[in-house]
């Protein structure tokens, strides 16, 4: 079908590669910055579009059906998933992706392992402990990823869900998995397949027990943490396939993987360790809440929050997840817009991991057409709160909460909050006072500053931009 | 290509992750994740590679899923990162300036 070309290893592949991997360094810088970031990617993809060519003209491509197949099955889900996927749902996207990768690793190690045993030969440790990393990292990968997505995409509960013994059996399983690697690596003239896809299992295993545990709202972390391990595990494919594509590309994933998600983790003042191995507490209830005793609270309608917004000098709306879901976000605007009308300074308050990942938030606002300039930080905010008549928290709960600075017994002790409760008055858009991706109560609602609007906060900002328009 | 070679390309490459990610705006954490996402897709060249010396009905499976896993990865990864930074480039035309205090 194709004339076979280049030498695998060979100079001409060598030099398609380095230029390759090149435009990947340029992409990843250019996607640092705001004004690049959307050429970086291209300069990225146009980067794998040569080395996916260039591979595809190595001498011992072969199966070209398959390959043929195996691009065009790919191709399609990837281009439908993109096209179909809504801006909310990104995280999870890239959570299925990033699994995915890490399938296609573990996939690849178990075949390069069948591949070697077949050969009869004993396979040099050099090839051999990589494909022992990649398939385990890989199958780690894979299901750690899958769970993120089920817990974002809510099949599964988001809570932490706690199993006695876990770290126990956790241990237990990584222990198992490195014997029986040491096993295969010792007896590399003839490994067992059979322990081999044990160690597959087992590690697949791991995956599931590792992201099950941990809350809802340290799934951007842990989504990013796999990202930089799908990248060394493919890294470890490259040293196993002699590919230098794969060593620089894999590990260049796996070093800026792993200074995203550091950066991830300091937003959130949550340590990875931590996020890894102690979940958010068992009890459900924070704040010192009684369970199941209703708080008292103040409840108002859109009418009452109309006026309170309308006679404002300066309303910070405080955006969060369920705004996204409501997909609110252009009814928001509305809001903003009849307020600017009658000269209130709006602006937005970006807690760094609002939404289920930094960034997230101001991709949905900017989608509403919200001027960047509106949208603020949460360093550049919180000094603004005392000054600040009225502040909206519209489906935003646990970044609010006034417990992770007053409560030090709090699971979310310390970490970074827009301080609403300071502001003169807080209207809270919820649908109710249930606790929110944390999975502990609000403290905030109970302020007798804070009025709670029960409602969908679409439906509610509708409402509240026609009682604006009406006074 | 020897080991050590291997291993020193791993290093410097490894390096140059680490500096080039430094000070990324919070608001571009999520697309570049994406985006770093996408490229550990290169895996799919291990598909392409391994499925060449496939020789039974398994070993063709395990490949040809390999190949649509990469594939989804790098294709979707790509796209997705796309999507989300033409959010950013659609440039929102400056606000008219609010006309004075209004209210009360």
């Amino acid at each position: 079908m194709v004339e076979a070309v280049l030498k695998p290893g060979g100079d001409a592949a060598t030099a398609l590669y380095i230029v390759a991997f090149s435009l990947f360094i340029i992409g990843i810088k250019q996607g640092t910055h705001p004004t690049t970031a959307k050429r970086g990617n291209l300069i990225a993809a146009v980067g794998m579009a040569i080395a996916v060519v260039t591979t595809l003209l190595l001498d011992g491509i072969g199966n070209w059906g398959l390959i043929v197949a195996g691009l065009a099955i790919g191709s399609a889900v990837g281009v439908v998933a993109s096209i179909r996927v809504q801006m909310t749902s990104m995280p999870q996207m890239v959570a299925l992706y990033n699994g995915v990768g890490g399938g296609a690793v573990a996939l690849i190690a178990w075949s390069e392992i069948r591949h070697g045993i077949a050969l009869g030969e004993e396979i040099p440790l050099d090839t051999l402990i990589p494909i022992l990393f990649s398939a385990v990292v890989g199958s780690v990968s894979f299901w750690g990823s899958n769970i993120a997505f089920a817990k974002l995409q809510d099949l599964i509960p988001t809570r932490p869900l706690a199993v006695p013994g876990q770290q126990v059996v956790n241990a237990l399983l990584l222990i198992g998995i490195v014997v029986a690697c040491v096993i295969l690596a010792t007896d590399n003239s003839s490994p067992s397949q059979g322990l081999f896809i044990a160690v597959l299992v087992a590690a697949a295993l791991l995956g599931n027990l590792v992201v099950l545990p941990i809350g809802g709202a340290d799934m951007p972390v842990v989504i990013s943490l796999l990202n930089a391990f799908t990248g060394l595990a493919a890294a470890a494919a490259g040293f196993a396939l002699d590919n230098v594509a794969l060593i620089v590309a894999g590990t260049l994933v796996g070093s800026s993987g792993t200074i995203l998600t550091l950066e991830m983790a300091t937003a959130m003042n949550r340590s990875v360790a931590n996020i890894l191995f102690a979940g958010f507490g068992g009890a459900p209830a924070g704040g010192g809440a009684a369970d199941g005793e209703e708080r008292p609270h103040t409840a108002i309608g859109a009418q009452d929050a109309a006026i309170k917004l309308a006679y404002a000098d300066t309303v910070t709306i405080v955006p969060g997840y369920g705004l996204a879901v409501a997909q609110a976000q252009h009814a928001i605007k509305e809001v903003a817009d009849e307020l600017e009308k009658r000269g209130v300074t709006v602006n937005y308050a970006i807690h760094p991991v609002a939404g289920r990942m930094p960034g997230h938030m101001n991709v949905l606002l900017a989608e509403a057409d919200v001027p960047y300039e509106q949208l603020k930080e949460m360093e550049e905010i919180n000094p603004e709160m005392p000054r600040t008549d009225v502040a909206v928290v519209v489906g935003a709960n646990d970044v609010t909460n006034p417990a992770a600075k007053n409560d030090p017994d709090s699971p979310i002790a310390g970490m970074p909050i827009i301080e609403v409760s300071e502001a003169q008055q807080v209207i809270v858009i919820k649908r109710s006072l249930s606790p929110g991706f944390a999975g502990i109560d609000n403290d905030l609602f109970y302020e007798p500053n804070t009025s709670m609007l029960f409602a969908d906060a679409k439906a509610a900002a509708g409402e509240i931009a026609a009682e604006i328009q009406n006074l | 290509m020897s080991l050590i070679t291997e291993i020193t390309i791993f290093v410097l490459a490894a390096f140059v992750g680490f500096e080039v990610i430094s000070k990324v705006p919070a608001t571009l954490h999520t697309p570049l994740m994406s985006q770093t996402n996408a490229i550990h897709g290169i895996v799919m060249l291990g598909g392409l590679i391994v499925i060449g010396y496939a020789d039974d009905g398994l070993e063709y499976v395990i490949g040809t899923i390999a190949i649509v896993f990469g594939t989804i990865n790098i294709v979707g990864g790509f796209m997705v990162t796309d999507r989300m930074l033409g959010m950013f480039s659609k440039k929102p035309k400056p606000k008219a300036e609010a006309d004075g205090k209004g209210g009360t």
